[in-house]
């Protein structure tokens, strides 16, 4: 546990009955190696990490480093994705086979995606996906759209927590649309985290003063210059929007208001 | 005997178990999930699960990824 408890007022937060103190939740993709990608993990505070599952190389490397040796399953809450689907099929199959790679462990991050160029989800076969999983005992957190109808129903459905995409998905543009974010956060019974295009430490902090449960973030520690400084920035703004969401920001206002008494003054 | 592995097709003189095609494959011991005709076949079953000609075979495992 991180002094994340400390913070007066605040909890840990939960999904699918599992507790975790910290809202930051990191990706292992595009670092330059394993060191690295251990270092900007341990960085980053994160308790849930994501990985993909992919065919294993045969023949040759058969004694390449494992994902699983750098980014240890007994430390994290590892948490597979199905990223690169494009079917509920493939994501359904995908989710099966982290299951038994994880010896039954059955917290998932289902994303089903719609084309090469956007990433952008494919609610469709997203929420046919997220039935048949959640039939199947999977706990699931998934990737969608900002729609916040979309999102309620994939809530219905059962989903554990609700993802929508700040932008797409390594483009860094950060939250584009936080007026429907703000709508899903309102409606929402589950966790609602930002998941995809987070581009640096103020947009990760937005989404957190805006309620988020938390934020799922890669490319925005993996390609920055220095990933493991970025992964330290990353963790303090979502302290620190977490913070500002809890203490309850002050009004904005059309004029001034002086900070400092009128009473006193030397000029007059 | 042929299979398809990962997508490329792969002859056998006999008929392996998953166990088998694991240990020719220097993955024994390795953190891998098994699935054979699009269904998962659990570590418990594969020193008694044995394949069949045309059998369509994907070893996963793991790596970096958002």
């Amino acid at each position: 546990m991180s002094e994340r408890m400390d913070i007066p007022g605040d909890q840990p937060w939960h999904v699918a009955g599992r507790e975790f103190a910290s809202r930051l939740l990191v990706g292992t993709g595009k670092y330059k190696d394993l060191d690295e990608t251990a270092a900007a993990i341990e960085a980053s505070g994160a308790e849930i990490v994501t990985f993909a599952v992919r065919r294993t190389n045969l023949g040759q490397n058969a004694d390449e480093p494992n994902l699983l040796d750098a980014v240890s399953p007994e430390r994290y809450t590892l948490l597979p994705n199905t990223a690169g689907c494009y079917t509920a099929k493939d994501a359904v199959r995908t989710c099966k086979l982290a299951r038994e790679l994880l010896d039954g462990h059955n917290l998932v991050k289902l994303e089903v995606l719609g084309d090469d160029n956007t990433l952008y989800p494919n609610v469709v076969e997203t929420l046919k996906a997220a039935e048949e999983l959640v039939r199947d005992g999977f706990d699931v957190m998934v990737y969608t759209s900002d729609d916040p109808i979309v999102a309620k129903e994939l809530e219905k459905i059962g989903c554990s927590a609700v993802m929508p995409l700040g932008s797409l998905i390594g483009s860094g543009h950060g939250l584009l649309n936080p007026a429907s974010l703000a709508i899903i956060l309102e409606n929402a019974n589950v966790p609602v985290l930002v998941d995809a295009g987070i581009g640096t430490a103020s947009d990760a902090a937005l989404a957190m003063e805006m309620g988020c449960a938390g934020v799922l973030m890669n490319s925005a520690i993996a390609h920055a210059r220095q990933p493991v400084l970025m992964a330290r920035a990353m963790r303090k703004a979502i302290e620190a929007g977490r913070e500002a969401f809890l203490a309850e920001r002050m009004p904005r206002r059309q004029r001034a208001e002086a900070s400092s008494p009128m009473a006193g003054r030397i000029n007059r | 005997m042929q299979i398809q592995l990962n997508g490329d097709p792969r002859a056998f003189e006999a008929e392996p178990t998953i166990s088998e095609l694991i240990a020719s494959l220097g993955l024994t011991g390795r953190r891998i999930a098994v699935e054979v005709n699009e269904e998962i076949v659990p570590r418990s079953q594969h020193d008694e699960t044995r394949l069949a000609d045309g059998d369509r075979v994907e070893i996963v495992h793991a790596i970096g990824g958002g």
